[in-house]
């Protein structure tokens, strides 16, 4: 990062460091042994929400809608494991049910920012000149305003759908992507092999296809992964806020709430579900910071 | 956190060149910068007034909805509405209209309250910039203090203790934080009231958990930064030559890795100004936050737009001060007309 050489990929080996290693890069397998571990736990909650989300019914019997008046507000316990909240509705259930509208417009706001951010930066990477600083200067406009704001100012305009909150949080990482996408683009294109294949003839489309996309795709994934992260507090907090589904359908933020009446004598109706979002969240942070030190090449 | 995982990962994208320059560089650099500051707040009205007023929802029906409930007026009074408010005339006339009026700093009025959009929003801006500035001051000395921490310690069980900070910091959802923090210190220990704005004890909790965000971001830029300017030749000469590691990363390390602090600090500004709309909401405290959530609630598209011009100005008041800054504490970067400044 505070390097001004330009970078240029030589293939997997990474260059070796100038200095010596120090006593904490030398004693690599303890270390190496936890960052598996770590990863191969995050990889598994990814893989249970996933799981939630596709078929809910596999790890909950309960209805997420309608509850048992009988059974309201009861402590975790074996038959609920995350308690009932003041209409006795198994809140694990609404959890697991709510996940695949909280996932899906997490991911579509991440597919939103990163085509349209990725198409802002390759043309402003490639094109350069006037049209690069267009763009660029869009992307500052989008960047001056804080992402939680424009989502609000989309969702006032265009309501409260999966896909009105998706590009409202999408448009939040456009910015990011298209200057991080502009970044690389501009790096690749300044390698030897790209003018070498500029050199001997290669149309534009093909070097863009051949040669600067698959090498500057690293950092981008890497950021993707971390922008799903982000998209999943932005949407549940979105959705805690009132702007997502309308009210009996679960979702994970507005679970919370309405949990939050119930503070004083409920605490596992905001307690058990946030701890889900940060599990998740942090489990996908892990596996984006580790495709980051794959493929980011930073 | 998006544009600081940015700042990690795509780093600078200009290079800056490093002479000597005299005043005139940097007058012209000034006045380059101020003018893309005022590009971008031109382009901010400009993208809200086309959010905000082309698209298909119309202020005057939003008007006329909210008087009595339900309600609808007749055509003749929604017209009468439009031709007072001007919606009737060409869009490009109401651009212009609005853009006049903004630059006399007169945003229009409510539509929820008929106050002047400028009354608003000034009037809800002192218990905000209370809660966002003692949540930055706090969110600093947390974050410098864990990163530092982490790189001064010889002791690895402790430094992989406070490396864990950072990452849980950016993955908590704000409002989750807030009321853990209310669940506990006002519901079950009692030690400070759960809502209101009366003074200090309430002014804690919404602090904290405006704080905690960005000082994990803080954290996790400066210990990387921390980390890489200690493997340098010159820390390990000033290491070799017997010095104290105390003076060591107090003076040689902290002082180099202290710059990347500053891009976070300049993008975090609306990290906090957005944090308030849910910390408020959370804690039930008045202030810009809350005026966000009820404007859009009530679809205010005046008191919205303004709220969003004034979070620009803001950012890039800031941003432009940090900019400023980087020539002043470090002196190898010199202004290099135009471009960004980078480390």
């Amino acid at each position: 990062m505070t390097s001004t050489v330009p970078r240029e990929r030589t293939g997997t080996v990474s260059p070796a460091p100038a200095t010596p290693p120090s006593r904490a890069q030398r004693r690599v397998r303890p270390a190496t042994v936890r960052r598996q571990v770590g990863l191969a736990l995050a990889i598994l909650v990814v893989l249970v929400a996933v799981g939630w989300a596709l078929r809910p019914a596999w790890f909950t019997g309960y209805d997420p809608i309608i509850g048992v008046p009988l059974d309201k507000l009861q402590a975790p316990s074996w038959n609920h494991w995350f308690g009932t909240d003041h209409l006795g509705r198994d809140i694990f259930s609404r959890m697991v049910h709510g996940t695949a509208t909280s996932l899906r417009t997490s991911l579509l706001a991440v597919a939103f920012g990163l085509v349209v951010g990725c198409l802002l930066g390759v043309v402003a990477g490639y094109a350069g000149g006037w049209a690069s600083d267009a763009i660029m200067r869009v992307v500052d406009v989008l960047l001056a305003i804080p992402s939680l704001l424009l989502s609000l100012v989309i969702v006032t305009v265009l309501g409260y759908g999966t896909l009105d909150v998706a590009i409202a949080v999408g448009l939040g990482a456009v910015a990011t992507f298209a200057r991080l996408v502009r970044a690389e683009v501009v790096r690749v294109r300044r390698s030897a092999y790209v003018e070498a294949s500029v050199g001997v003839g290669t149309r534009w489309p093909v070097v863009l296809i051949r040669h600067v996309v698959p090498n500057s795709s690293g950092p981008v994934l890497a950021l993707a992964a971390l922008e799903i992260g982000a998209a999943i507090l932005a949407v549940s907090a979105l959705s805690f806020l009132g702007y997502g589904s309308p009210l009996p359908a679960p979702e994970w933020g507005s679970l919370v709430a309405e949990g939050r009446n119930y503070l004083a004598s409920a605490w596992w109706l905001t307690t058990l579900p946030g701890l889900v979002v940060v599990a998740l969240v942090l489990a996908v942070n892990r596996i984006g910071r580790a495709v980051g030190r794959e493929w980011g090449d930073r | 956190m998006t544009a600081i995982e940015t700042a990690l990962l795509a780093g600078p994208d200009e290079t800056v060149e490093v002479s000597p320059r005299g005043r005139r560089t940097l007058t012209r650099y000034l006045l380059g910068r101020i003018g893309q500051g005022v590009f971008v707040l031109w382009a901010a009205f400009t993208l809200t007034f086309a959010l905000l007023y082309l698209l298909p929802s119309d202020p005057v029906s939003i008007m006329l909805n909210i008087g009595d409930s339900g309600s609808f007026a007749d055509p003749e009074q929604a017209a009468a509405l439009r031709a007072e408010y001007g919606f009737d005339r060409p869009v490009i006339v109401q651009y212009w209209q609005q853009l006049t009026g903004v630059l006399q700093l007169d945003l229009g009025e409510s539509i929820r309250t008929g106050r002047a959009v400028t009354a608003e929003v000034l009037a809800a801006l002192p218990p905000t910039l209370v809660l966002a500035g003692s949540a930055l001051l706090l969110a600093v000395i947390l974050g410098v203090g864990v990163a530092f921490l982490a790189a001064y310690t010889q002791r690895d069980g402790l430094r992989r203790a406070l490396l864990m900070f950072p990452p849980l910091g950016v993955s908590l959802p704000t409002f989750w934080i807030g009321l853990m923090l209310l669940q506990i210190f006002s519901f079950e220990l009692g030690w400070v009231p759960a809502v209101g704005n009366a003074g200090l004890s309430t002014l804690v909790l919404p602090m904290v958990t405006l704080a905690i965000p960005t000082a994990a971001a803080i954290a996790q830029v400066l210990a990387r930064s921390l980390f890489s300017v200690s493997r340098q030749p010159y820390v390990q000469t000033a290491h070799a030559k017997g010095l104290p590691r105390t003076r060591v990363y107090g003076h040689h390390v902290l002082r180099n890795a202290a710059l990347p602090v500053l891009t976070v600090l300049g993008t975090s500004v609306g990290g906090l100004l957005a944090g308030s709309v849910v910390t408020e909401t959370v804690f039930s405290r008045p202030g810009l936050g809350r005026l966000t959530q009820t404007s859009v609630g009530a679809q205010d598209i005046p008191v919205v737009q303004g709220i969003v011009l004034f979070s620009a100005v803001v950012f890039v008041v800031v941003n432009l001060v940090v900019d400023l800054l980087y020539p002043v504490l470090d002196p190898r970067i010199s202004v290099h007309d135009g471009s960004r400044r980078s480390v």
